[in-house]
């Protein structure tokens, strides 16, 4: 809310920020894309939290999803293949100040970036992460991705992807230190915004799974459960995604799930018959690892100066 | 020949009986298996004879695996130590004199060609009545085999004679060793129990002491029993000015300090982890992180975000861990995000020779990178300036907006050195981050036509936001849909490598100007072509060497310098083909790195000579390589 932070200490700011501070490039993602929907959250929580465009830092890879910092107005970081989690973490390394977020595809973040995924989850630096899940290659041209469905015909499996699909929420509920985990549908503007918001506040690798629809290349690998909501299981808790009636209303499937429930996360991650939505874990007390690389900022030159001679000394002869 | 007469023939073999005989220099080695102390005991000796203005150069030999097994000659262990009244440049050729603590490990030296006839060898010889057969046996075997191959061997009871003092021998005898050496290199007995009561401070009194005792028998003993006794007088007697000795690697790390960066991103890799345990340790002197990163990628992708963010950052590799970083450095050059990486260069191809030497990785630092992608390339010639070139590669990356490598070796960093301490000043430290109101108008990369440089926004900088791409991109960091922008990218960036040329000096010639070869050199093998050139001239050849330090873009008038003698050639520590060798012919022969770039960019006809044999180039090698290569064209 406008002036008012967070833990609602007043917050003296000369300047107000609307959407169009946000807004970067005009989004060249394909018409009826989910990206474009996840880009309007984004803005919106931006403006809610009225976070200065300056001291935001989108970084991303490679890939439609990674397209994202472009369309924002603030610092950006287009970075390489898979590289977007170290490469993030690297900016906020040393400047607790900026707000970082990082914008990666399923092909981005569980094949090429694997290991840089695992890790991150573990360093749990202070990131908003959006992974955009459309189960397949887009902008290399309908290839298999890790998490296409078995079965799925693409361009390097004309007979159909013959594995069945990694589960990115076991994977990342598995990780040791993992600290926050959503998953949402890119078609439900309300929970997209209000589970990207809660993500933002969380201090900590906040990892939202945001399942996306790719109509030009997989159109149907979601179309089914857009047609029937209750194939997707809503989580409901007092701790978790606020919903409301509206949202209720459509997803007649739905449980009260406690985000500090680690095993109750990893048994609804587990159940491959329903596609939960909401925060399957949550532990806000984790280790942060910026609490680590923050260590000496500000040291005066003066103080430098009397360390390095110090360092020096005891190899004096 | 002898072999008393070949021993007499050598300068080690002096018998005197109270007068210690005045030599130049020595080179002495103390080999053991691992875990033995050997190198505590050279690195003591060394700074001890630092202290007394003696020229050192110390070198440690390391065995591939952590605990390698006992009397294995793979598992030789220890330490040599050139020992000198002037400078020392380099670990010179054969050894003088070898303490060795078995046999088995004297023939990895002997197959690293370490010794020759007349090598005094101090030997242990409690393996003579081990209580194994086959022990007793390979200790005979050896013995006689040494003495055939003309080494002068001395079976001593180090063992028995540490077993006096202490219990377990193993974790003593080194001091032992180090007091005989004291006595016979006529060394100062206290600076050396000082050094050692330093070294146990944080032990205690009860570990010194008996140090300290160790330390007195073996002089004694080496006193009573032994004719070896020399004087090697320093230059100038004591430290003339504030000195401090360390390897190339914690050279490095204190440049890092000194640098005032924020961050190192690492993983692990011999031989440059060192650099990463010293900062590990001391970072928090000026504020400063080390981060471990979970891969090389990751590691240079982190010191890359930092940058970006405007905080400055290095990052320290070897060989493999570079091929790893190629795509993130890439991205560093297309982007122009300065960064400071250090490839402390092993032997290659591949995982190669771990923990060896070689200055494979100059043309994959220049060309490994996708496209056209130009950056600064420096390359220290002794460990004084592996300290200060990260001081001036962190003001250069800044400065020019890009990435600088620094090219140092294994030689480098395990060799030990006395240089001139280094006063730190604050303007080496990089400066606090800007985060003033930028100008909207001028776009993140606003080139300068003539220099290619450009401002850089730092986020937090009101009005600088930009997004950064590796793709093609415009002035203003837009991914260029058109088709000349990448043209102006690539012409820019390339701008700045003539701009940084036009800043470098003439580099010196040692030796006359003009002569019948020039030896071109770069990196770690300075010292000792140094050493052979002056031995040639003393000799009447007019040979002469120039030594590179920047790689890329190089230094100034270098084919004027060049075509003042008959022949240039480079001496390196890289793969090339002889020329006589089967098949090769003018169309075949693949060049040296550092020849391979000089003939393209200057087009001048330059030889080359060069081994990949993992081991530091010694004068007597280099001096024979050259003049087979005078001989020939003359």
């Amino acid at each position: 809310m406008f002036g008012l932070k967070a833990d609602w200490s007043l917050d003296v700011q000369d300047r107000y920020f609307t959407i169009e501070d946000y807004e970067g490039a005009k989004p060249r993602w394909c018409t009826g894309c989910g990206d474009h929907g996840v880009l309007t959250a984004v803005h919106k929580v931006c403006r809610e939290a009225q976070l200065p465009p300056e001291k935001i830092v989108s970084v991303s890879g490679i890939g439609c999803s990674s397209r994202l910092p472009h369309y924002m107005s603030t610092y950006g970081f287009h970075g390489l293949h898979g590289r977007a989690l170290p490469f993030a973490s690297g900016v906020k390394a040393r400047r607790p100040d900026l707000d970082v977020w990082v914008s990666t595809g399923d092909g981005d973040c569980f094949s090429i970036g694997g290991c840089h995924w695992v890790h991150a989850l573990r360093y749990n630096m202070n990131l908003t992460v959006l992974v955009f899940d459309n189960a397949v290659y887009g902008l290399t041209k309908k290839q298999s991705s890790p998490t296409s469905p078995q079965g799925l015909k693409t361009n390097t499996h004309p007979t159909g992807a013959f594995l069945p699909p990694l589960n990115p929420l076991t994977v990342t509920l598995g990780v040791s230190n993992v600290s926050f985990v959503a998953q949402v549908v890119d078609w439900n503007p309300l929970l997209v915004y209000e589970t990207i918001k809660k993500a933002h506040a969380h201090r900590g690798t906040s990892f939202v799974r945001i399942i996306q629809r790719c109509p030009v290349f997989v159109e149907d690998v979601h179309k089914e459960m857009q047609n029937d909501p209750s194939q997707i299981l809503l989580l409901k808790h007092e701790n978790g995604i606020p919903t409301n009636e509206a949202v209720e209303r459509i997803y007649p499937n739905q449980v009260v799930h406690d985000p500090s429930d680690w095993n109750g996360a990893m048994a609804i991650a587990r159940d491959t018959g329903k596609v939960p939505c909401g925060l399957l874990y949550h532990n806000p007390d984790a280790p942060v690892y910026d609490d680590w690389s923050n260590v000496g900022l500000g040291m005066s030159d003066e103080d430098k100066l009397v360390g390095i001679n110090k360092a020096l000394d005891s190899f004096s002869i | 020949m002898t072999k008393q007469a070949t021993a007499q023939k050598s300068n080690v073999a002096e018998i005197s009986a109270g007068k210690p005989k005045r030599i130049d220099e020595h080179i002495i080695e103390v080999v053991s298996d691992s875990g033995e102390g050997a190198q505590k005991c050279g690195q003591t000796f060394g700074i001890v004879s630092g202290k007394m203005g003696n020229g050192v150069w110390t070198v440690e030999i390391i065995p591939a695996e952590i605990q390698p097994p006992a009397r294995s000659k793979e598992g030789a262990s220890g330490v040599r130590i050139r020992l000198g009244h002037k400078y020392i440049t380099n670990m010179g050729d054969d050894a003088d004199l070898v303490v060795a603590f078995n046999e088995q490990v004297l023939y990895n030296r002997i197959e690293n060609g370490a010794f020759r006839e007349g090598t005094v060898v101090l030997l242990e010889n409690k393996w003579a009545d081990d209580p194994q057969p086959q022990i007793r046996e390979d200790y005979a075997k050896a013995v006689a085999d040494f003495k055939e191959r003309g080494l002068v061997i001395h079976e001593l009871p180090l063992e028995k004679e540490c077993l006096k003092i202490v219990k377990n021998a193993r974790k003593g005898k080194n001091m032992f060793v180090l007091g005989m050496l004291c006595r016979i290199y006529s060394r100062d007995a206290q600076r050396a129990l000082d050094e050692i009561a330093k070294t146990f401070a944080r032990k205690g009194e009860k570990v010194i002491k008996p140090n300290h005792e160790l330390f007195k028998a073996g002089y004694q003993y080496a006193a009573d029993n032994l004719d070896y006794h020399y004087e090697v007088p320093p230059e100038q007697e004591g430290v003339q000015k504030p000195t401090v000795v360390t390897n190339g690697n914690t050279a490095i790390g204190l440049g890092v300090l000194a640098s005032g960066m924020d961050l190192l991103a690492m993983y692990p890799i011999t031989p440059a982890t060192s650099v990463s345990h010293y900062l590990a340790d001391t970072f928090h002197l000026t504020g400063g992180y080390m981060h471990q990163a979970e891969d090389e990628i990751a590691a240079a992708a982190y010191a890359v975000g930092s940058s970006f963010s405007g905080k400055t950052a290095v990052t320290v590799t070897s060989g493999p861990g570079m091929a790893l970083k190629t795509e993130v450095l890439g991205l560093a050059v297309m982007c122009e995000i300065p960064l400071v990486v250090v490839n402390v260069q092993r032997g290659g191809p591949s995982t190669g020779l771990p923990t060896k030497v070689e200055q494979g990785d100059l043309l994959s630092a220049l060309y490994s990178m996708t496209g056209d992608a130009p950056k600064i390339i420096m390359a220290p010639a002794t460990i004084s300036e592996c300290f200060h070139f990260v001081v001036t590669a962190r003001k250069l990356a800044e400065a020019f907006r890009t990435p600088v490598i620094i090219l140092t070796d294994a030689n480098l960093a395990t060799g030990v050195q006395p240089y001139d301490r280094p006063e730190p000043q604050a303007e080496w430290l990089a400066a606090p981050i800007d985060q003033s109101e930028w100008d909207k108008n001028v776009p993140a990369y606003d080139w300068d036509e003539e220099t290619g440089l450009s401002p850089r926004p730092i986020p937090g900088q009101p009005g600088g936001e930009y997004v950064l791409t590796g793709l093609a991109h415009t002035k203003r960091s837009k991914v260029a849909y058109d088709s000349m922008s990448n043209q102006t990218g690539c012409n820019m960036r390339s701008r700045k490598m003539a701009a940084v040329a036009a800043t470098l000096q003439r580099p010196e010639i040692y030796g006359d100007k003009e002569g019948d070869m020039l030896v071109v050199t770069w990196g770690s093998t300075m010292g000792a072509v140094q050493e052979a050139v002056d031995r040639m001239r003393a000799d009447g050849h007019k040979v002469s060497n120039v030594h590179l330090r920047f790689l890329h873009p190089f230094e100034k008038d270098l084919k004027e310098i060049f075509s003042k003698f008959k022949h240039v050639m480079t001496v390196e520590l890289n793969y090339s083909d002889e020329p006589d060798m089967p098949l090769i012919n003018d169309a075949t022969r693949r060049y040296a790195q550092l020849a391979n770039i000089l003939r393209a960019q200057l087009v001048m006809d330059i030889d080359c000579w060069s081994i990949v044999q993992g081991a530091p180039l010694q004068p007597g090698v280099i001096c024979k390589a050259v003049l087979g290569r005078l001989e020939k064209l003359n």
